[in-house]
């Protein structure tokens, strides 16, 4: 890993182009109520997304004419936290760094960024909700892609955090964004609140973090500043009580990278704090695509590589990511197959391919992980916008159940969702093949405890993801179109603003497998380092020692996953499309299973049973009847009021009888006692 | 030669007398009167002091005999203005009675 | 005990007799205003006895000439009647007064006998100490603005006392 960086002015401009026109969209909204008209605003958003991914590619261009080993651009713009001193400094600055995985984020940001504010802008003109504002919904997706590409392009934890809750502000914003529906609204805060719960989780792993390395007297908010302390670092830990497991002390690089993984599973929507994926659905589709597929959930995934010298020392914490992230791809995967809103099967997908990566993070495959996070950001972008094509198409109804046969009608839309299904499936060569078995083997040939449940796990989820996402291809665009006679008729293909973004998604959705290809296959078509991914990340993410793999192993495990995609791809041929009465059958027979899975193991009805509604009780019952409006308004506040009232009224009043008499009384006294007091007699 | 503090002693019992007189009795004139007491035995303690520290270096000063002079013109500019007072108030009220002049209250 | 000393009690304890006259007297208000007179005439010879000669004439003219006539002129033009004795309710109030005024006065005297230096003798004042040249001279070198300040004021009581007093013109 690189210690001193390349100067290069341009890294600013990269969030600092979309966060002006956010600006001056707000500014013009909220302000001087005079906004854009919606085509230019939605023109200026593109540009400014277009010219951060020019300028990402220019450096881009800077970074690869550096050596191997000094690959890294900076650029400090000023110090924004500046306190204490010696031991005790704080320095946090707006400063940023571009090296190999944060030049791939941002690409895979800006790109996707673009092509999905293109889309936008088809989409929103056919918005026929009452709502006006296309004008704030282009401020938001810049100010968005603003907060995002600060998290991935600053060089210390404390901005990054700043990007961090940027996302998660914007996030509620987009998702509640047709706020004249409550549900809406509620659903956005839900995202919010879930995310502050993780996002306490990485406040206290920085805190831990920078307590003990001011402790050991280097105090350093930076990544470089981190990694440079880490030896000191792995000797601290912290004693709990000793009831608990692996008493009685904990090492503390374990304990800051579960605080860190709390943060990142609110963000990234892992178990337990997943649930307000599904429910941020109710956005509009090209938020679901950017935020929740794209780049904001994957916030969590850059966030455990960025920090991967820190896990690499930490297994214990590694070994919970993967497990976590295991469990929640298989979970979310079951409740993916008994979805009915389009929408809601591509939401529990995400959390099941984040899933996925945060296995491969686990068990020390940062580079499958982020190969994982580029693919999964084209084809689950595709898949979106697909399905916000679709969505329109249908004039907006999103249950599968009344689609249908949408194969002949939607001629430009058909091959690319096609081909979107096909890649989130694992069928080579398309990219989500390669990325989905490097997951695979990463976790076959790692270190974590029960690392063959955790392949075992992974390998059924593909399984799993197959049936559930040729289930939606067949609901969708096969058999017999089930939507009422008017709609049916008025079916056909979105404007080209819509379906062209869709093509070049597709597009890299086949041809990204290539700059990841795993050396197996490589050697298969005489290519010598053909994972050029990996090599370009090396310099930038930690290694783990691996067991060691040989190729026939990799070959047959790759066999087994296209095996068992063709068997859930069988599987969903069959129920859907042959006998579509056989899933009604067994939705009856195996009932307590099919409603366990409709209602996602109603674990959002546990949540609101054991979290939400004591906490809201407690919050209104207790917090605000009692002690803010009884205690601090009724004693405190009124309670004063009243009282001085009540002494000036009752008594202070009667000092002013209008008799000059009792007045030059009281100013007697006064006179006495300053002179008593001047002849020490009341001192 | 004076003794002094019987000087001081005599201004303080005056101007006691003076603040009985203003806070107790109810005629008006009364009242401007004992302020007028009052004033004067002010003047008496400034005499007196005046006497004890004559000399400054040698120079002899009559500050106080100054300050004397301006409390007395003061003093006549006061009684002027508040007689007039006091005569509107009795054109008003047909008293002077100093209870009856009671509205600066709540 | 020089005879300036026996004159000093005893037009001191004429002030204090006059004094307690005027303020205690409730029956005729011209009584009271002639009690004031003797309690400025005593003052008068008291600071002539402080050897201020120019502000013990002054005060004789100024205060027992002037602004005591000017009492009684309001009284005998406003006729007035005697002052009646306050209710029993309000005897207590009186009282308060009263030891209002003794603990003022005890405060001073107790000062007067901390402090040492009242108690020496007063140095000897040069000839013309007192005397209108030297007031004068001081007056109109030192504190001519005073003098100017005052004149300002005497001014204003004028212009304010006529308006005061004045007769609305129906």
């Amino acid at each position: 890993m690189v210690d001193i960086g390349t100067e290069s002015d341009l890294l600013r401009w990269i969030p600092l182009l979309p966060l002006l026109v956010a600006t001056y969209h707000g500014i013009s909204i909220g302000l001087l109520r005079r906004p854009a008209p919606p085509r230019v605003a939605a023109l200026l958003s593109c540009a400014a997304v277009l010219a951060s991914f020019v300028l990402a590619c220019i450096a881009f261009r800077d970074l690869l004419a550096l050596p191997d080993d000094a690959r890294l651009l900076v650029d400090d713009v000023y110090t924004w936290i500046g306190a204490g001193i010696g031991s005790q400094a704080l320095s946090a600055e707006v400063s940023f760094q571009f090296d190999p995985l944060s030049a791939v984020m941002t690409l895979i940001v800006t790109f996707v960024g673009s092509m999905i504010h293109i889309y936008s802008i088809g989409y929103m003109e056919d918005d026929h909700r009452d709502d006006k504002g296309v004008q704030r919904f282009f401020c938001y997706l810049n100010l968005f892609t603003f907060a995002m590409l600060v998290l991935v392009l600053s060089d210390n934890l404390v901005l990054m955090f700043l990007g961090w809750e940027g996302v998660g502000l914007c996030s509620y914003l987009l998702i509640g964004f047709w706020y004249s529906d409550r549900f809406n609204a509620f659903c956005g805060s839900k995202a919010f609140i879930v995310n502050r719960i993780g996002d306490f989780g990485f406040l206290i792993g920085l805190f831990l973090l920078f307590g003990a390395l001011a402790d050991l007297g280097h105090p350093a908010v930076s990544f470089a500043g981190i990694r440079a302390q880490l030896d000191g670092l792995l000797q601290m830990s912290i004693a709990v009580p000793a009831w608990m497991p692996f008493a009685p002390d904990w090492k503390l690089v374990n304990v800051i990278g579960l605080c860190f993984f709390v943060g990142a599973c609110g963000k990234s929507a892992q178990i337990p704090l997943y649930v307000w994926l599904p429910d941020a659905m109710a956005g509009p589709t090209p938020v679901s695509a950017l935020i929740h597929a794209a780049t904001m959930v994957t916030a969590g995934v850059y966030m455990v590589c960025r920090l991967s010298f820190l896990y690499a020392v930490a297994p214990e914490a590694s070994a919970v990511i993967a497990w976590t992230g295991a469990i929640t791809a298989l979970v979310a995967a079951t409740i993916a197959i008994a979805q009915n809103d389009i929408k809601k099967v591509l939401a529990y997908s995400t959390v099941s391919q984040l899933g996925y990566m945060f296995l491969a993070a686990g068990c020390g495959g940062y580079t499958a992980a982020i190969f994982h996070l580029g693919t999964h950001a084209f084809f689950k972008a595709l898949l979106f916008l697909g399905a916000g094509a679709v969505i329109l198409a249908m004039h907006h109804e999103q249950d599968m159940q009344k689609m249908g046969g949408l194969w002949r009608r939607l001629r430009a839309t058909r091959w690319v969702f096609l081909i979107g299904v096909c890649t989130i499936a694992g069928f080579p060569p398309l990219s989500g093949f390669f990325s989905k078995d490097e997951i695979l083997v990463s976790a076959w040939a790692s270190q974590v405890p029960g690392h063959t449940w955790l392949y075992g796990i992974g390998l059924a989820t593909a399984g799993v993801t197959a049936f559930y996402m040729f289930r939606l291809w067949y609901l969708t665009f096969c058999g017999e179109c089930r939507a009422p006679a008017e709609v049916r008729s008025h079916i056909h293909d979105p404007n080209g603003f819509v379906v062209n973004p869709l093509r070049v998604l597709a597009f890299f959705s086949i041809v990204a497998g290539v700059a990841g290809l795993p050396q197996v296959w490589g050697d298969l078509i005489s290519i010598e380092d053909s994972n050029s991914l990996a090599n370009f990340l090396k310099p930038a993410l930690a290694a783990v020692e691996p067991h060691a793999i040989e190729h026939q192993t990799e070959l047959w495990m790759a066999f087994s996953a296209v095996a068992i995609a063709l068997l859930g791809t069988g599987a969903a041929w069959l129920l859907y499309l042959r006998r579509p009465r056989v899933p009604a059958w067994l939705a009856a027979h195996f009932s307590v299973v099919y409603r366990a899975l409709v209602n996602k193991y109603y674990v959002d009805e546990v949540y609101d049973a054991v979290f939400v509604r004591p906490l809201v009780a407690l919050s209104d019952r207790v917090l605000y009847r009692i002690v803010d409006a009884g205690w601090i308004d009724g004693i405190g506040v009124n309670g004063m009021a009243r009282s001085i009232r009540a002494f000036a009224a009752n008594g202070l009043k009667y000092a002013q009888s209008g008799l000059t008499q009792s007045y030059v009384f009281f100013m007697i006294v006064g006179a006495v006692a300053i002179v008593s007091y001047l002849l020490d007699w009341l001192r | 030669m004076l003794p002094m503090d019987h000087v001081i002693a005599l201004s303080a019992i005056l101007f006691t007398i003076g603040v009985l007189g203003v806070a107790t009795r109810r005629n008006l004139i009364v009242m401007l009167m004992s302020i007028e007491l009052m004033l004067n035995a002010v003047n008496l303690a400034f005499v007196g002091f005046n006497r004890i520290w004559s000399q400054v270096e040698g120079m002899p000063v009559i500050d106080g005999q100054i300050f004397v002079l301006m409390v007395i013109a003061v003093a006549a500019a006061e009684v002027a203005v508040g007689l007039g007072i006091l005569l509107s108030l009795f054109r008003n009220r047909d008293s002077v009675n100093v209870e009856e002049v009671n509205l600066l209250k709540w | 005990m020089t005879v300036e000393t026996i004159l000093f009690y005893v037009f001191g304890i004429l002030a204090v007799v006059s004094a307690l006259g005027m303020v205690l007297n409730t029956r005729n208000t011209v009584a009271s205003a002639m009690s004031l007179v003797v309690t400025m005439v005593s003052l008068g010879a008291i600071y002539l006895l402080l050897e201020a000669y120019l502000v013990a004439v002054i005060q004789i003219m100024v205060y027992g000439g002037a602004i005591v006539v000017l009492f009684l002129f309001v009284v005998m033009l406003l006729n007035l009647s005697t002052d009646e004795f306050p209710p029993g309710r309000q005897r207590l109030i009186k009282f308060a007064f009263v030891i209002a005024g003794v603990v003022i006065l005890a405060q001073v005297l107790i000062a007067l006998e901390r402090d040492p230096l009242l108690a020496a003798q007063p140095a000897a004042v040069p000839n013309g100490f007192g005397g209108y040249r030297q007031v004068a001279a001081s007056l109109y070198t030192d504190y001519v603005l005073l003098v100017e300040m005052a004149s300002l004021l005497l001014l204003a009581a004028i212009v304010g006392a006529l308006i005061l007093a004045k007769r609305k013109i129906d």
